[in-house]
């Protein structure tokens, strides 16, 4: 059985119109892969697709995790499979407080009439949310509802670290966030790096790689895999611009 | 009652409207009543012969199905017989820790616990409170002048109501805990006219829970009641109309009346979860410079429910301040109206009024109305009126399958967030659980979500 999360040949298309185009990787378990790539690659839609959003059509390929094909699993399956996505934009929930919402994640995961322990839950929960600087009100505030962008961001890694998945992927979680934030939210990552655990960090900038140190990088154009390399690659990017990648590829093409 | 007097108008509405019976539909209890308040009931009976049935070309009748709100076969409501019963329902259902308990069945106490009230405080039945606190019932007992179309029902009320509560907290006294009641109604055109006063003077503080509940399931009862809520300078009101009766017969006027003082504040909320037709009028005076009132709604309606809901905020000072959240959550072929009217009156400069219904369908047959209204007559105003009708979104529920909530839970945990969110709002966390326990309870029951 291969311990990874191992993209194959992926199409995916929204309205007929194709956006990935046949794009593969794959992540070892224990590995912190980026992915960056200049608006409009593709970079989300690969997140969303993972994740099961029904506004992507798959036309071919797989995403195996640890050899199960998370496309034939529904969305919440994928999940308590022990795939996370943190998102780009969070939804808000208003009236579902923060608690009772991870809460239920948890609960979705344990047998039927299995119920969680609510102490140790909390105490959890708490140890958690100091890890990341979260006063404890946010937990019993709705999901996300009039949070800044800085604490919606923190509240995805928080639910990462509740829901301890095996492969996580973070869609842009460095997007709106001041220098503090993405320290504490980049701690919050690496504190969860584990043989056990492999992450796909999917980035615009170079800046959150310095606090994220990847194993790997991805150069992602029009909808494909186009250069991969170590995390040097990250910084000749930020350095040479995704102009740079673009034309190599035409020359050698 | 004499019987000529109801004859002889029967033959004068003869043209507009049959009567719909020829005594108020009260038991006789025998009371030595005052003749103010004997007064009050044959002018409120002769206004009820007087005025015509309401019509749907009345924009206070609008949407309304008015086919739900003839009682014509009215009649006193009798003595419940499983009283200790209903008792040990209303104890297991109460908030813990309580100020003092009252339980009504059809009319009638038939229980009441005094637990931690302050001792200037008082805490009566109405009907007892007359004979002692006469001067205070009735500078306040329903002085509501205008109505929002419940005329009718309101002087339906005033002639035969007996039942309900007295709370007045005089100056400087707080009430901690919240005052319980329980209104126990049943059988067919059977009627109570329960009715709730509660005056905080001078910084003092009233909490009051009414909870609405039927006997038993699937009778045709009627409930006509009236809620006046007062608070004086900085005094302080949090009302709660939980009305939980069974979802098959019950129907259920309820005629509020809020007045806010000088930098006092009153709170009320209606949750909804029961009865076949419900008609809630909510009329809120900010009388004096920075009283501020909020008015919460929550309505979770099935099968052919209808909840009918009418407000006014009356800025009548300068710094007077309003805020109304109804949210309303709509399954089967149920249907909800919402009027609601902002009005700030000539002068009330520096007035901050806001008044927000939103509607959440659950089904493509259900109906929300929604109508609201504003009308500003000074200056430096800050006002704000808006409804949304919508379907729980796509996207929220993906968010929360994205972390591994299935997605039928998920649609409940959103349903339940959407309702709770006006409720989260009262004051005191057990009121809240206890009412976010009961609306849970009722998503619980739905079969089509």
């Amino acid at each position: 059985m291969s311990q990874s999360l191992k993209i194959e040949n992926l199409h995916a298309s929204v309205e007929d119109t194709e956006i990935l185009k046949g794009l593969s990787l794959e992540i070892p378990k224990g590995e912190v892969h980026a992915i960056m790539g200049p608006n409009g690659s593709g970079k989300s839609t690969l997140s969303k697709v993972m994740a099961g959003h029904e506004d992507y059509e798959v036309t071919a390929g797989t995403v195996l995790m640890d050899d199960v094909d998370l496309l034939d699993l529904e969305i919440d399956e994928r999940s308590r499979a022990g795939f996370f996505l943190a998102f780009q934009y969070p939804h808000e929930i208003p009236g579902v407080s923060n608690a009772n919402f991870l809460r239920a994640a948890l609960q979705a995961r344990l047998p039927k009439g299995e119920e969680i322990d609510a102490v140790a839950f909390y105490k959890d929960m708490y140890a958690k949310m100091d890890a990341l600087s979260m006063d404890r009100k946010f937990t019993g505030r709705s999901v996300n509802d009039g949070f800044s962008g800085g604490e919606k961001k923190r509240n995805e890694i928080l639910q990462m670290m509740m829901l301890e998945p095996k492969y996580a992927v973070l869609d842009e979680t460095d997007s709106g966030l001041d220098i503090d934030a993405l320290k504490i939210v980049a701690e919050g990552v690496n504190r969860m790096r584990s043989p056990e655990r492999g992450f796909l960090v999917i980035t615009h900038y170079q800046r959150l790689l310095d606090y994220i140190v990847p194993d790997v990088v991805h150069v992602m154009s029009d909808g494909q895999i186009v250069k991969t390399g170590g995390k040097e690659l990250a910084l000749e990017l930020e350095e040479k611009g995704y102009d740079w990648v673009t034309e190599e590829l035409a020359v050698t093409a | 009652m004499s019987s000529t007097l109801s004859e002889n108008e029967t033959a004068a509405t003869a043209e507009t409207s049959v009567p719909w019976f020829a005594a108020p539909p009260v038991h006789d209890i025998a009371l030595e009543l005052p003749d103010w308040y004997r007064e009050i009931q044959s002018e409120s009976w002769q206004t009820f012969l007087n005025l015509p049935d309401p019509e749907r070309r009345d924009e206070n009748w609008r949407f309304a199905d008015l086919r739900k709100l003839r009682f014509a076969e009215l009649i006193a409501a009798r003595p419940a017989d499983n009283v200790e019963s209903l008792v040990q329902r209303a104890k297991a259902e109460r908030v813990e820790h309580f100020a003092a308990h009252f339980v009504f069945a059809n009319n009638r106490l038939i229980y009441s616990e005094v637990a931690d009230l302050p001792e200037e405080a008082i805490c009566l039945p109405i009907n007892q409170a007359l004979a002692d606190h006469g001067d205070v019932v009735r500078a306040h007992f329903m002085k509501e002048e205008g109505t929002l179309g419940g005329a009718k029902f309101q002087a339906l009320h005033g002639a035969a109501t007996l039942s309900g509560l007295f709370v007045h907290a005089p100056k400087g006294c707080v009430i901690e805990k919240p005052v319980v009641v329980h209104h126990f109604s049943g059988g067919d055109f059977q009627a109570i006219f329960p009715h709730t006063l509660a005056v905080a003077e001078d910084n003092a503080s009233i909490s009051i829970m009414d909870f609405f509940e039927s006997i038993v399931d699937g009778e045709q009862s009627v409930i006509v009641g009236g809620v006046d809520l007062v608070a004086s300078n900085g005094g302080r009101v949090q009302y709660v109309s939980m009305q939980d009766e069974s979802d098959a017969g019950p129907k259920h006027v309820q005629l509020n009346s809020s007045r806010a003082g000088r930098d006092a504040n009153i709170v009320s909320a209606f949750v909804n979860l029961g009865a076949s037709w419900v008609r809630n009028e909510s009329i809120n005076h900010m009388q004096e410079n920075g009283s501020d009132i909020q008015i919460f709604g929550a309505c979770l309606a099935n099968g052919s429910q209808e909840y009918d809901q009418r407000t006014l905020q009356s800025h009548e000072a300068e710094h007077t301040t309003s805020d109304l959240l109804f949210k309303n959550a709509l399954y089967d072929e149920s249907r909800t109206i919402f009027a609601g009217l902002i009005q700030v009156q000539p002068g009330s400069h520096h007035t901050d009024s806001y008044q927000t219904c939103r509607n959440l369908l659950g089904s493509d047959k259900a109906e929300a109305n929604a109508m609201p209204g504003l009308e500003i007559d000074a200056d430096q105003v800050k006002c704000s009126h808006g409804s949304t009708s919508g379907q729980i979104s796509d996207e929220e529920i993906f968010y929360l399958q994205a972390r591994g909530i299935p997605a039928e839970s998920a649609r409940q945990m959103i349903s339940l967030g959407f309702m709770n969110e006006s409720v989260s709002k009262l004051t005191g966390a057990e009121i809240k659980e206890n009412l976010f326990e009961r609306i849970e309870r009722k998503f619980a029951s739905l079969r089509n979500w």
